[in-house]
């Protein structure tokens, strides 16, 4: 049967459950109070920031608060917090039609189940998508519009050193298209790795917990910072690249310690950041896949 | 008259448990058939098996002469099924669960079409209402709809009057006869009550723990030369001395004292003769030796169960 049309029929039944929309209206509500709050008093996060900062740096703390700067605040907090909205959907793929007995009328069509759960994958990630472009308009280009544009400054902790960086504000909005579509993919191994555990599953609520114990046991796993573990168990966790689109706000210097507009300190970081998310996809869907062709639906 | 499923010595084995074993039977084109047994007998894990929810263990399925395992699309594309309980995504109204499914099964989908679908099951003003909301005769309707929306060869329909009311029973009774006479549709149903089978099916199969207990046409298997009749006095010792010296010994049973077995257009005499000899009569109950059967089946499974609890 024609993908396209599967997937049209997955995406119709998306839109239609009020589960859906609860994460656009949490990421909503999130970056309202962002920005609500950095509009009353965001000079004093901005003097707590410069503590702790040893750079000695010249700037207008007034417009350092601009709309660039609100939204890397904004993806800072909220995509760690993202994976669990995406999950929200992503986990109920499987589950959820094994819970409402659907599964078993849609197995029994003449679709194959590698399709259903490409058909299944594919509407995961448009939703992950989706929701990302949500994201980028109202913390990104809903903070431009009430804080305006400027000159950003990126405040960084590298080893035990706090450092303060400033892009200039025509060399940003590359960085934020970059950053979103590297989100992109990193929140795709979330929907893929969802995905797969909810076909085990015949209620929503196992897969998406159990999401949540892996992002979160990963992401503490990911942050031990002892040799072993840095070198055997880091490199094959994906939390470990979930946050790398911090590195396209990392901008590149010369030998005198100028910034270059337009550089990046650790392109070949990101590069391999990137393929070994998109590895990570490719090996969970393949196990969904494989999981799912030999299932029996009893549900 | 061409076999449109076949089934070779099926297995399925959970672990160490064997859900079927080694069940064979043959359905034909034009059938009612019936797929009788208890609960737990094995009749839903044959029919996930035929609609490959769940891959046997061994043996094979041929349905329209196509392995079911190889020619999975070919067959699903002819075939409609509801599968126990009808579940159906309660957020969407009937209507467009009907076009989803209908959508998947590979057909062109049109208002008109899904609109007398709905027509057909009676559902046509509750077109645009969500089926959260459907009552279970509601929804065991939009199931039929569903299964039939791609106007498929053959329908299998497994416990489809679980939870309708009597009405409700005998709309669906009409329907599949309708589908069956009036449409030239291969029906499978499968049920748990031989009296709802026998009223609508021409060929049956009864099945116990996963194995076939008889296979046959309704006709033959519910032969009246096999009516078993129950008898119930004031005084049973007397009574049974009395057939014992009548021409109705040769009818006795011997498992149970008051119990005959005959042609169903004998039991009237019987009658007469008892209340002739002055018998005080509580009770006369003719049933089928088959129904007895399936009876004693489920009540010794319930039997057990009961104990178990």
């Amino acid at each position: 049967m024609n993908m396209w049309r599967l997937l049209q029929i997955e995406l119709f039944k998306i839109t239609r459950r009020p589960r859906t929309y609860i994460a656009f209206a949490a990421i909503t509500a999130i970056v309202f109070i962002f920005q609500f709050a950095f509009k009353a008093d965001g000079q004093s996060y901005m003097d707590l920031m410069m503590q702790s900062a040893k750079d000695e740096f010249a700037f207008d703390r007034v417009e350092a608060i601009n709309g660039y700067f609100m939204c890397y605040i904004i993806l800072n907090t909220l995509l760690i917090q993202v994976p669990i909205l995406v999950a929200l959907i992503a986990a109920d793929s499987i589950s959820g039609e094994a819970n409402m007995g659907t599964l078993r009328l849609l197995v029994s069509k003449p679709v194959s189940r590698t399709q259903i759960i490409l058909v299944k994958f594919a509407a995961a990630t448009i939703f992950t998508i989706f929701l990302l472009v949500w994201m980028a308009v109202t913390a990104l280009f809903l903070s431009i519009v009430i804080f305006g544009t400027g000159d950003m400054l990126v405040f960084r902790t590298k080893g035990t050193e706090s450092m303060i960086m400033q892009i200039t504000k025509d060399d940003v909005m590359w960085r934020y298209y970059a950053a979103f579509a590297y989100a992109t993919v990193a929140l795709t191994v979330i929907a893929a790795l969802s995905l797969l555990l909810s076909i085990f599953a015949d209620n929503s609520i196992g897969p998406i917990i159990a999401t949540v114990c892996i992002v979160i046991v990963c992401t503490i796993i990911s942050n031990i910072n002892v040799p072993i573990i840095d070198r055997n168990v880091k490199p094959f966790l994906f939390t470990s690249y979930l946050v790398g689109w911090k590195g396209f706000f990392y901008i590149g210097t010369n030998e005198n310690g100028n910034t270059i507009k337009g550089s990046l300190e650790n392109w070949p970081a990101i590069r391999n950041s990137l393929m070994i998310l998109i590895a990570h996809i490719v090996l969970i869907v393949g196990i969904s896949i494989a999981v799912f062709r030999k299932k029996d639906i009893l549900s | 008259m061409s076999a449109i499923v076949s089934v070779d010595n099926l297995v399925k084995q959970f672990g160490n448990f064997t859900a079927v074993d080694g069940l064979s039977f043959t359905v034909n084109e034009g059938d009612v058939y019936g797929f009788l047994g208890q609960n737990g007998a094995g009749k839903s894990t044959t029919i996930r098996m035929m609609l490959t929810l769940i891959k046997p263990t061994a043996g094979s399925i041929k349905i329209f002469g196509k392995e079911i395992l190889h020619h999975r699309s070919d067959i699903l594309r002819q075939t409609g099924a509801m599968i126990e309980r009808p579940d159906l995504y309660k957020y969407l109204s009937a209507y467009n669960n009907l076009s989803i499914f209908a959508k998947m099964s590979g057909i062109k989908v049109s208002k008109k079409l899904l609109m007398d679908q709905l027509e057909m099951v009676g559902l046509q003003e509750a077109a645009d209402k969500k089926a959260g909301v459907f009552s279970q005769g509601m929804k065991q309707r939009l199931g039929i709809a569903v299964a039939l929306v791609h106007n498929p060869k053959l329908i299998i329909l497994d416990e489809p009057t679980n939870g309708l009311d009597p009405q409700g029973i005998a709309d669906m009774r009409n329907l599949i006869l309708r589908l069956s006479n009036e449409m030239g549709k291969t029906v499978i149903i499968s049920s748990h009550l031989l009296s709802e089978v026998e009223q609508i099916a021409n060929r049956m199969i009864i099945i116990d723990r996963g194995k076939k207990i008889v296979e046959g046409s309704v006709e033959e298997l519910l032969d009246p030369e096999h009516t078993v009749v129950d008898i119930d006095t004031t005084n049973n010792e007397a009574t049974q001395q009395l057939l014992a010296s009548s021409k109705w010994n040769d009818y006795l049973q011997a498992e149970k004292p008051l119990q005959l077995m005959m042609n169903k257009t004998q039991v009237p005499a019987l009658i007469n003769d008892l209340v002739a000899g002055n018998v005080q009569l509580l009770s006369v109950k003719a049933s089928h030796s088959l129904e007895n059967y399936f009876l004693s089946l489920t009540t010794r499974h319930e039997h057990v169960e009961a104990f178990a609890n």
